[in-house]
């Protein structure tokens, strides 16, 4: 079982200088380009262990959008975060489903709410709000008209 | 023999067991099941857009309306949330009595549990036994904070107000009557033949599945692995208390019953000790009147909530109204394995499978 | 139908102090509804609980003979909104309220279904159910007591026995 020290010298080592190390004193992370997401996502679970997927999310900077992401090993007890912009004219990231299926309705989420497209997502359409909402609430020039 | 046809039912949102608005569309082969999708979002309230346009402290109340029957948990982790980014400290009395509050929340939300198990079953005196005993709970939650089901007692940095003198007594009674509960529970509904029958071998969930699809909480310990975020990544004062995860084997119907029976009577070890070991003290920290944290600042802070991972991820952005509040719901997730517990059962199991991975709709759709 | 004997004043009163009753068959229905809702299982949130305590033991919504909750539309003549109307949620109360057969009537309980409650300022609640249905009584809380549905009750009974209710045909 890999210890934390040693995924992010794994991590460093494959990916050079597209990663950044994000220093926190409660979730230790890293911040990376969004396409290489899938790659780094099957790395963490088949050779680290990082089994469950607790949670994505993304926040809405309106020069960018970022999307979040808490991962955890469930045997050895460890976490990680995992930080990667979309560009937000044209929001489009991998989805992360084929290698954690808990993603599927927690990214239909963030379209729903966000708008941000996750290609090679299976079922991608609304979940809280009904089919013919438009506009996506979360984002910042989203007003709320009560 | 007799031809079967297959047919597209909807099973609420209106619905005696719906638990607030759960939409499952069942597709059935006669009474097989081949698929049933939840669908959610009849409960969406927009509260992390509101949270958005409300002070930290204005947002506390809106947190009791998420897992509504875990009353005090949700205000807890979010409380504490606020607390991480702000770097405030919560004095230790104000700890012991969080921890009290937490832990009588989630004894309340396991006898609703099993109360509403019992009238989706159709025994329907289960429910006025549950209720009955849910309501001393919620006498003690009336005498601290003045409401019974969405009280907002907990303020950043502690607690709105000092125990009164009965509350303590009350508790100590209630702790010491919990063995005689479930022995009632026992005799009532666990020990009938039907009952068994309905939850025996229904609605089996593999490990590997319930963690590649995000379940956490009683319904995961059911399946046989051990992971309670008490044990794993204690936050407040848990890793001082002596108390035991229960864990199931065969992740069907009756375990994940079995599993929150066996954590109401480890909540009420918890209680004990907790009432043991507080000291006298302050109850709220100094905190300024109008917080704001550092700017740029985002932390992601869990507790183990009555349904499971219970998660808040908060981004400041220096000013006194959070930048971006992220819930992560337990139920939301926990709702993902519905179809893989529901596929090749019967119909009813559809409501044994509902009810047993018990999920709260307000906290799902926030 | 108690009658003081002994302040007899018109000719009905005089016929009741004959052991004679004299009414409209409309008002006999109607005082008959009042004393028997059969109210409707539809709630989403937290406001159901506070039904759901009513109905246990402990306040006992059955001795006001209003514990007969059906799960059918169809066999149910009050519905209690219980919570907030969400914009998913609105064409289901439409349909579930045109599936009631007449006479029907609507609590709105809680503040949500009053007016939109602390979530109003929401993009996806509508500002009260009486934008869906006509609502006979409001009653205000968050969640409201189990007696403060009681209370709602009881000043619907007052109403329907009267025979002033909103949707009246």
């Amino acid at each position: 079982m890999s210890t934390q020290q040693a995924v992010f010298e794994d991590i460093s080592k494959t990916w050079g200088d597209q990663i950044e190390v994000l220093e926190d004193q409660y979730f230790e992370g890293v911040k990376v380009p969004c396409k290489i997401l899938p790659e780094i996502f099957q790395k963490l679970r088949d050779e680290h262990g990082f089994n469950y997927l607790a949670n994505i999310t993304a926040v809405d900077f309106q020069d960018r959008f970022e999307l979040v992401y808490h991962i955890y090993s469930i045997p050895g007890n460890r976490k990680l975060l995992v930080k990667a912009d979309v560009d937000h004219d044209q929001p489009l990231a991998p989805s992360a489903v084929a290698i954690w299926p808990t993603a599927d309705w927690q990214e239909r989420e963030v379209f729903d709410l966000m708008g941000i497209r996750f290609e090679g997502h299976p079922n991608l359409q609304r979940i809280l709000l009904p089919d013919e909402f438009e506009g996506h609430p979360l984002r910042k020039d989203f007003s709320m008209k009560g | 023999m007799l031809s079967t046809e297959r047919l597209t039912i909807n099973i609420g949102p209106q619905h005696p067991s719906a638990h607030g608005g759960l939409h499952v569309e069942a597709v059935l082969d006669g009474e097989v099941v081949l698929d049933a999708i939840p669908h959610v979002g009849y409960v969406h309230r927009s509260v992390e857009k509101i949270a958005e346009s409300r002070t930290y402290a204005q947002f506390v109340p809106y947190t009791a309306r998420l897992d509504y029957l875990g009353t005090h948990l949700p205000v807890i982790g979010y409380v504490q949330t606020v607390e991480k980014l702000a770097g405030i400290e919560v004095p230790e009395r104000a700890e012991y009595i969080r921890i009290i509050m937490g832990e009588l929340s989630r004894i309340a939300s396991h006898q609703l549990f099993i109360g509403s198990l019992a009238i989706d079953l159709g025994a329907t005196t289960g429910l006025l036994y549950c209720m009955r005993d849910r309501e001393r709970i919620m006498d003690m939650f009336e005498m601290t904070s003045g409401q019974r089901l969405l009280a907002a007692y907990m303020r950043i940095g502690g607690i709105a107000e000092d125990l009164p003198a009965e509350f303590i007594p009350a508790v100590r009674s209630f702790v010491r009557d919990i063995p005689k509960m479930i022995k009632e529970y026992q005799g009532l509904l666990y020990g009938n033949e039907i009952f068994q029958a309905r939850l025996k071998g229904i609605g089996k969930l593999s490990a590997e599945d319930a963690i590649a699809y995000g379940v956490t909480g009683p319904n995961l310990r059911a399946c046989g692995i051990d992971y309670d975020i008490r044990k794993a990544e204690p936050y407040g004062i848990y890793d001082r208390f002596d108390f035991e995860v229960p864990v199931g084997s065969k992740g069907d119907a009756w375990d994940r019953l079995m599993v929150r029976n066996e954590e109401i009577i480890q909540s009420g070890r918890i209680i004990e000790q907790a009432l043991e070991q507080m000291p006298e003290g302050e109850i709220q920290a100094k905190v300024p009147r109008v917080l704001k944290p550092e700017k740029g600042k985002s932390v992601y802070h869990r507790i183990e909530g009555a349904k499971g991972e219970l998660g808040y991820y908060i981004v400041s952005d220096g000013g006194e109204k959070p930048y971006r509040l992220h819930v992560r719901a337990p139920s939301f997730v926990n709702l993902m394995a519905l179809p893989l517990v529901s596929r090749g059962g019967l119909l009813q199991d559809i409501i044994v499978n509902i009810a047993t991975l018990d999920p709260v709709l307000g906290e799902a759709d926030r | 139908m108690a009658v003081d004997l002994n302040k007899v004043t018109n000719d009905t009163e005089l016929l009741h102090k004959n052991n004679i009753l004299v009414t409209t068959l409309e008002k006999m229905w109607d005082w008959g509804r009042s004393w028997s809702f059969w109210p409707l299982n539809y709630g989403c949130n937290c406001c159901p609980i506070e039904m759901l305590a009513a109905s246990a033991a402990r306040f006992d919504i059955a001795r006001y003979g209003y514990e007969v909750f059906r799960a059918s539309p169809r066999q149910a003549d009050l519905i209690i909104v219980a919570g907030p109307v969400t914009l998913k949620m609105k064409p289901i109360l439409e349909r579930v309220w045109a599936q009631m057969p007449e006479p029907k009537w609507v609590l709105a309980m809680g503040n949500c279904a009053t007016s939109g409650g602390p979530f109003k300022d929401g993009y996806s609640i509508l500002p009260g159910c009486d934008t869906v249905v006509p609502v006979d009584v409001y009653v205000p809380g968050c969640p409201p007591r189990p007696e403060a549905l009681f209370h709602g009750l009881l000043e619907l009974k007052k109403k329907v026995a009267s025979g002033q209710y909103t949707h009246r045909r």
